[in-house]
Order: structure tokens, then sequence, then C-alpha cells
């Protein structure tokens, strides 16, 4: 295995800057190792030539995995469904195209649930992805392909998308850093819709610093996307080595009832680890959290309802039917979307229909109004929020399929930030019979440099170490 | 709680296709959800406003300046049947 493996990504651009490793063969030593993909993380590799990256791009050249949510301009993008099959993109997603310009050349397009909606990527309209750490568990959901690409060492980082825990909770699961930003720091121009007022873009790397970075060329408004936001300070990259005088809150109902044992010990360890570095830990109550799920199931399948609706044969994709109008919109779809996508449309054009929009849709937006006051008030007294990022460590394939509430419950932890749309990043803080436990840490709108700094402060304290799950 | 009649005009609804098969897994399991999702009806949430979006943006204007689009034949590039410069579908009346 080449040392370069080794690297980090912000290190891998330290060489090539220096002139002692170029570009090119960065890009060409990861081409070799995606298209040797045995997880099924990748569902498209490059043939393109290296690019050309100025020596002082601020990414130095080090290749970029893709979600294949993001719209790239003549690559297949398919948000890994049957129903866009096939179709490449007239234009690139203004994310993706700040990292190439910034220096992160695109590697290929990687594997998820269908239209992001899964917890395991078992949903994809093509295959399943493997955990690196052990490949009859799941990588987690829904940017699996590019949270196994980096654990595995396929891809030397990636960015994904999280709507309701879609980039921390695979992270989790794969033991590498995931961070969710805040709602509207980062473009959603050009990543394929899921629930729009939920859905945000993050990177998934093999450390804090690497994120940092990532997330420095990602940030900023856009004026193809008119819910984005400048970015109110510079994203700096990590140092701090203490937490002295930093208030860490532990919510009982995100860390208790549900969590599993080798879950708990791990956070257990990480709230001593804290208080080692100076922080200061206390309980602090996010009593409507427990109702983030049911509030959820309301909302992303309601704007996923509305979203997937023009995905009916008509502009692009497969088309089915050979009848008149209606015919082809509903075997076009019948055709093209898989069970968990239909089920999800189904929920929320019945949320929506007459006569329920107010008992659900309604009730479930107070019900996010509650979740935010709870995230305000916590924030009154506490920095920063610390929690268990998945309840348990990566299951078997297969173990939560026949049941969709309990695959649901997977994200019972990092649901309620996306409702609030406040940040929050998932580091490893640990194995648990050998698989990783993730550490997540939460704060107020735009806190993310408080939120890198505190986790790389941890990270230098846990000693994670990832290897394992390198291939 | 969700019976056939309701899972088959959902469908319509949605413009989905579903089969025998398909029908009666999904009454069964959106059954199960909703029943989850009915534990928010026990709330209180009378005097609670509801939140759509969760950052305060006020108006969002740019100048009203013509630029250049997508072309035509870009648009059109990736369309399962275009013809004369536009997308062509059966008559909604039948064929």
């Amino acid at each position: 295995m080449s040392e370069l493996l080794e690297l980090t990504a912000a290190q891998a651009a330290e060489r090539v800057r220096a002139g002692e490793v170029s570009a090119g063969e960065l890009f060409e030593l990861y081409r070799e190792r995606a298209r040797g993909d045995e997880l099924g993380a990748f569902l498209w590799v490059s043939d393109d030539d290296p690019p050309d990256t100025p020596p002082d791009a601020p990414l130095g050249g080090v290749p970029l995995a893709v979600k294949d949510l993001f719209c790239v301009k003549g690559v297949p993008s398919a948000a890994a469904s049957r129903i866009l099959e096939g179709y490449r993109p007239p234009y690139t997603a203004t994310a993706v195209e700040r990292l190439n310009a910034a220096g992160a050349p695109t590697l290929g397009k990687t594997n998820m649930d269908e239209f992001a909606m899964g917890s395991s990527n078992e949903n994809s309209g093509f295959r399943p992805v493997l955990n690196p750490w052990d490949r009859e568990r799941v990588p987690g959901g829904s940017s699996g392909g590019s949270a196994a690409a980096v654990a595995a060492g396929l891809a030397p980082w990636a960015i994904g998308t999280d709507t309701g825990g879609s980039i921390r909770q695979p992270a989790s699961l794969c033991g590498i850093v995931g961070m969710k930003p805040t709602y509207g720091a980062v473009s959603r121009y050009g990543m394929i819709a899921f629930a729009s007022s939920l859905d945000q873009c993050g990177p998934l790397t093999r450390d804090v610093t690497d994120a940092a970075l990532l997330f420095r060329h990602m940030v900023g408004r856009d004026r193809c996307d008119s819910t984005s936001l400048e970015f109110p300070e510079e994203v700096r990259l990590p140092k701090a080595e203490r937490l002295d005088g930093l208030r860490f809150g532990v919510p009982p109902e995100l860390s208790g009832e549900g969590v599993e044992a080798g879950v708990r010990e791990v956070l257990d360890r990480t709230v001593k680890l804290v208080e080692e570095l100076g922080g200061v830990v206390e309980e602090v109550g996010l009593p409507h959290s427990p109702h983030g799920i049911a509030a959820y199931y309301v909302l992303a399948p309601a704007e996923a309802s509305a979203n997937l609706a023009r995905y009916d044969g008509v502009r692009y994709g497969p088309r089915k039917g050979n009848g008149d109008l209606l015919s082809l919109y509903e075997e076009t779809r019948a055709a093209g979307f898989g069970a968990e996508v239909k089920r999800r449309i189904m929920l929320g054009t019945y949320a929506l229909s007459s006569g329920y929009y107010e008992a659900y849709y309604g009730r479930a937006q107070r019900v996010r109004t509650k979740i935010a006051d709870d995230f305000r008030a916590a924030f009154e007294r506490v920095d920063l929020i610390l929690t268990p990022t998945s309840p348990t460590v990566a299951f078997k394939l297969g173990e939560r399929t026949a049941d969709p509430l309990a695959m649901y419950l997977s994200d019972y932890c990092t649901v309620p930030m996306p409702l609030a749309g406040v940040p929050a990043i998932s580091i490893p803080g640990g194995l648990s019979d050998g698989l990783p436990v993730g550490i997540q840490l939460a704060g107020p709108a735009f806190s993310e440099n408080r939120i890198l700094d505190a986790a790389y402060a941890l990270e230098q304290a846990i000693g994670f170490d990832g290897s394992g799950a390198r291939v | 709680m969700i019976d056939r009649d309701q899972v088959l005009h959902v469908a319509r609804l949605a413009r989905l296709r579903l089969d025998d098969q398909e029908v009666e897994r999904m009454s069964g399991e959106l059954a199960t959800i909703l029943d989850h999702i009915d534990k928010i009806g026990e709330l209180d949430l009378d005097d609670v406003e509801p939140t759509s979006h969760v950052i305060q943006v006020e108006n969002v204007l740019r100048p009203d300046e013509p630029r250049p689009s997508l072309p035509r034949e870009d648009a059109l590039a990736q369309a399962p049947d275009p013809a004369e410069g536009g997308f062509r579908v059966p008559s909604p009346g039948g064929a």
C-alpha cells in the first residue's frame, strides 16, 4: 500500500504544494483505488485526464468523491435511482464547482440510498454498499458510498448531503468525520432535491482538519439558491488543544433509552475527556426531540412528494407506458422508483391530502418550532450539545429492511438538528466490539468554527485509529 | 387504519401505479408509521406558530437583468422523445 494513502487530504495537499508528489500522481493513485472498489461505494469513476491543478491551489489537487445526488455536467448523476438512469446533467452543482475550482477535481460519483431516502444504503436503485469494517454490515446512509469510500481509503475525501442524518450517521458507522452545516451555509443549487427545507450538503473526511478545509471552500451565498447565505466569518482551520471555558450539554432524551450499551460507554468516556480538557459538562433538556422522528417523517416525505413529481418520463430519464399521458406518468414512476421512495411519496401525499393537511403537516410544522425553541433555550445555557450520533453501531445488511419504522429510528439522534437548522458534526469516539461509534457535537446556527475547534481538540485526545477499515 | 381504497386514492393522487402486493404491503406499513406519527397529536400546540423555514431570511431579490439561459438543445438533450423543439407526449385524452 502506498504511503500516500496514510496521509489525510490536507497532508496530501501539502505534499503537492511542496512539490514532493504531483497532483496527477495522486489522482491516478486514487483512480486505481476507486476502480478496484469491492464495496459498491462508487457508481462512476472519472476517465478524464488528471486535471492540471495549479501548484498553489488551496485544495492541492486532492481528488474528491461526490455523492450521486449532485449534478455534475456531462457525468451520470442519477441520485442512485433507476428513474434517472443515464441522465447526464447540462450543469454542475455550485458546491462541486467551487471545490473543483479550489483544486479538488471530481474523482467519481458515490452510491447512496435512492434520492437520499434511507439509513443503510440498501435503498440504492443499483446496489448496496458494504461497511469496510465488516462487509456483512451496512455503512449507514444515505451518504453510505461517500462514507465507505473515505473510510476504506478509496477516496481522500468526499461530499454528501444530510436531510435527517445522511452525512453524520454513515460517518459514525464508518468511523470517519462528517459535518452537516447550518441550513443555508452551502448552496443547494444542483443538489437533486429531497426535502428542500432540510437538505444541506457537507464534508465526509478522515479527520476534522480535512472537514474544515473542504467546508471553507463550499460556503457562501449563491445567486442560484436564494436560501443560501454569506457565512458570517472566515472558516478557520481548527487548532484548539483545550476546551477550557466551553460548556457542553448532554440531553438525556438523546443519550438514554434506545442507546445501546457499547455506544453509551463511548459517550461516557468522551464526557470524561471533555472534562479532562477543561470543558464543563451538564445535563440539558431537549424535551421535544423524542418527537423529531414523527415530525420529520411528515415534513420530509411531504416535501419529497412535491419535489419528486418532476420525475414523470417527459424531460429526462427512461419512459414507460404506451397508452395515454396518465399511463405514461404512472408506469414510468412505477418502474423507476424503488420501494422506499414509493413509500415516502405515499406518506407525503397522504399527509398533504385534503382533510389531513392540518392534522399532519400543520402539526409537524408546529412540532418543528418546539424543537427549534428547545435548541435556542439549550444554547442559552451551553455552548455545544454532545450526543451519540447513532443509537447503535453498524447493523447487519437486511436487519432492518423489513421494518421501515425501525430503519427510521436509526436517525433518532440526528433528526432534531436539521429540523432546527443548526450545524452538527460526527467524529469517531472509539470502537465497540470492533465497530466505530460516532460522537455528535451540535451548536447554534453558524457556529461551525466553534464546533470544528472542539471536535479537533477531542479528536486529538481520542486518538482514533481508522486504519482498520482501509483495504 | 388506512384501507385499500385509501391507498389506491393516494396512489392515484401521486401518479403511482401499485400492484396488488404493493397495495397490501403499503397499507400495513403506512399504518405502522402513521401510528408513530400520531404521537404528536398528544402535544399541546395550540399557540405555537408553524415553522416552514428555519433561518430568518428577508425577501431575496436580484436586479432584473436579462442573461443567457440554458440553450434549448441542452435542455432537450436528455429527453426520451424530443420533437420540434419541445418534449413530445401522447395525447392526454388517449392514443
